[in-house]
């Protein structure tokens, strides 16, 4: 397996800010790897830190093998798909898609042809002619992507790619986004503060909190197997339960989907009662911890303020690491 | 928005203000072509080009307005790179002092035009710089960098910075950044703050008697013409000519920066 990229023991500090604080990590080639966390966690200026927009305090980034310290952006083969797209006002979509190649110094045929071919490949055939004013949202997000795949970069950094689009317009980039990485074989690293992106369309997922990383791992290691609080609590609102509840010697997480309200178990008071369509979300109050039920179709629904049993399979609890 | 009718005496009042501002001006045009030469009599006993013609031959004219012409276009080529620069700093970075120095830049337009042409005019005496066509250009390009830095400034502001890291990012150094991404969409901008500039520069005064030694650039051709005139008609022509030189660059700049929401906000 090759090593995109590897960062070890990387800061970056901005006055007394420690926006990254020694993070370590390996991203595989091939990889459709998603750097997860909320705002001001860290994980934008990593992505600028690959790309070059930000010079690390300490440590080292290697992109395949080779350091990058002072290596200018221009001259890394990665390629950024920017928050607000970016597209060159004065240009038109042709001309954006064709800009790293112009400037590459190829050939005016030649440079048009791939852009071409780069704008079918995003699914905008046609649309060479036509200013980025002219254009919706999801079709420069489109535009955005062909500017930056057309100079085949060996990684495509994607900054919370899909953020201004629609909720419908989203799942389907979601879907095109990765297919389009299994068809080309790049790798691909997002960043994005929604854990269902992440979720659904990450290989792994590396969780920011506060400069750090807390854990890196697959969706389901993320989802059903936090290792931290944190993470338990950020990515799909785990149910934290102490040790006194469980009988473990630590914290433990658990799905609200596990959670069942039986006649045997552990003693709540109903405080909310949510109806979801598919589920009943369930707020449950035992003896101060809180913890949330998802009820399936057809399971009884009680009422706020009573007295229920709560009960789960102890292999569904998922034991963290370290303290409260 | 609908417009509704004003009250009848504000209409009245607008229009007697407009007729003030521009009638003398009109007066000025008409008196180009009197046969009078003398005095100002109205209205004018009779009409004639020969004043023209008077202009057209006299070689003071063409040393004054090509006197002119250079300064400002000198004047307005340093504004140019000098207050594209500083806006560039300015609006692209944040350094200690970065307010303080926007205020410096803008003050020369804010000071009276006789105090920044004493100081000049000390000042080159301290530094023993003869007074020179140099001079004339170093006055004039303080206030021309200022209407250069404003208008390039407010261009920068609503250039997204991640065009530049973009362009960065697809391979280009920051002199093909420069080249094909910065200039392309500042250059409205830089054309009128240039247009500006030059007729600033164009018809100054001011600054210009306290930094010209022997010279006299158009405008204090004119001067000097009021005090002891010869053929006062011909100052009426090239009072004329001033204004045209001067009245379209303005007219041009404003055309420029009007439509220039759909060029520097189509961004977003």
């Amino acid at each position: 397996m090759t090593v995109a990229v590897s960062f070890s023991g990387v800061t970056r500090h901005f006055g007394t800010v420690r926006a990254v604080d020694g993070v370590d990590l390996d991203i595989a080639e091939g990889e459709f790897f998603a750097m997860l966390g909320p705002s001001g966690s860290g994980k934008t200026t990593c992505l600028r830190l690959i790309a070059g927009f930000e010079q690390p305090t300490g440590g080292d980034i290697r992109l395949f093998g080779q350091s990058v310290r002072d290596v200018p952006p221009y001259r890394r083969a990665v390629n950024t798909v920017f928050q607000d797209y970016a597209l060159f006002p004065h240009l038109n979509v042709l001309d954006n898609v064709a800009y790293g190649l112009m400037i590459a110094g190829k050939g005016k045929t030649e440079r048009y042809r791939e852009s071409e071919a780069a704008l079918d490949l995003v699914a905008l055939p046609g649309y060479g002619g036509r200013k980025p004013s002219e254009l919706s949202g999801g079709q420069r997000q489109r535009v955005a992507l062909a500017r930056a795949l057309v100079n085949k970069p060996r990684v495509l950094l994607l900054d919370e790619p899909l953020g201004a689009l629609d909720l419908k317009l989203r799942e389907q980039m979601q879907e095109e986004l990765k297919s389009l990485q299994r068809q080309l074989c790049i790798t691909f690293v997002f960043v994005t503060h929604d854990q269902g992106e992440a979720l659904s369309m990450a290989d792994r997922v590396a969780v920011f909190n506060q400069g750090r990383i807390v854990q890196v791992g697959s969706p389901e290691d993320i989802y059903y197997r936090p290792e931290v609080p944190f993470v338990a609590d950020f990515v799909g609102s785990s149910n934290i339960l102490p040790p006194i509840l469980t009988g473990l010697s630590a914290l433990a997480a658990i799905r609200p989907e596990a959670l069942r309200l039986t006649d045997t178990g552990t003693p709540a008071t109903v405080t909310a009662v949510n109806f979801l369509g598919a589920a009943t979300r369930v707020a449950l109050d035992a003896n101060g911890s809180r913890m949330t039920a998802l009820l399936p179709k057809g399971a009884v629904r009680p009422t706020v303020g009573a007295s229920v049993k709560v009960s789960w399979d102890a292999a569904d609890l998922h034991q963290m690491k370290g303290g409260a | 928005m609908r417009s509704e009718q004003a009250p009848l005496f504000l209409r009245v009042a607008a229009m007697g203000g407009l007729l003030f501002l521009h009638v003398p001006l009109l007066l000025i045009f008409v008196y180009a072509f009197t046969t009078e030469d003398k005095s100002f009599q109205w209205p004018p006993p009779g009409f004639t080009l020969k004043w023209f013609a008077a202009a057209w031959e006299r070689p003071d004219i063409w040393e004054a307005l090509s006197l002119s012409l250079r300064v400002a276009t000198i004047a307005t080529l340093i504004a140019l790179v000098l207050g594209t620069l500083c806006a560039a700093a300015v609006s692209r970075s944040r350094f200690f002092g970065r307010e303080v120095i926007s205020l410096l830049v803008i003050l020369p337009i804010a000071l009276p035009g006789i105090i920044t042409g004493i100081s000049l005019r000390s000042a080159f005496n301290l530094a023993d710089i003869p007074f020179s066509f140099w001079t004339i250009v170093l006055g004039h390009a303080t206030f021309c960098v200022v209407v250069v830095y404003n208008n390039a400034v407010a261009r920068f502001r609503r250039t997204s910075g991640s065009l530049v890291e973009a362009s960065m990012d697809l391979g280009a150094n920051s002199f093909q950044t420069f080249r094909h991404v910065i200039l392309p969409n500042i250059a409205t901008a830089l054309l009128a703050g240039g247009m500006l500039a030059f007729a600033l520069s164009f018809d100054e005064v001011i600054v210009t008697t306290f930094t010209a030694g022997q010279q006299a650039t158009l405008p204090i051709w004119m001067l000097e013409e009021l005090v002891r005139p010869r053929e006062r008609p011909v100052t009426n022509v090239v009072a004329m000519v001033v204004v045209l030189v001067t009245f379209l660059p303005i007219l041009g700049a404003y055309y420029l920066t009007r439509g220039t929401d759909t060029v520097a906000g189509s961004g977003k």
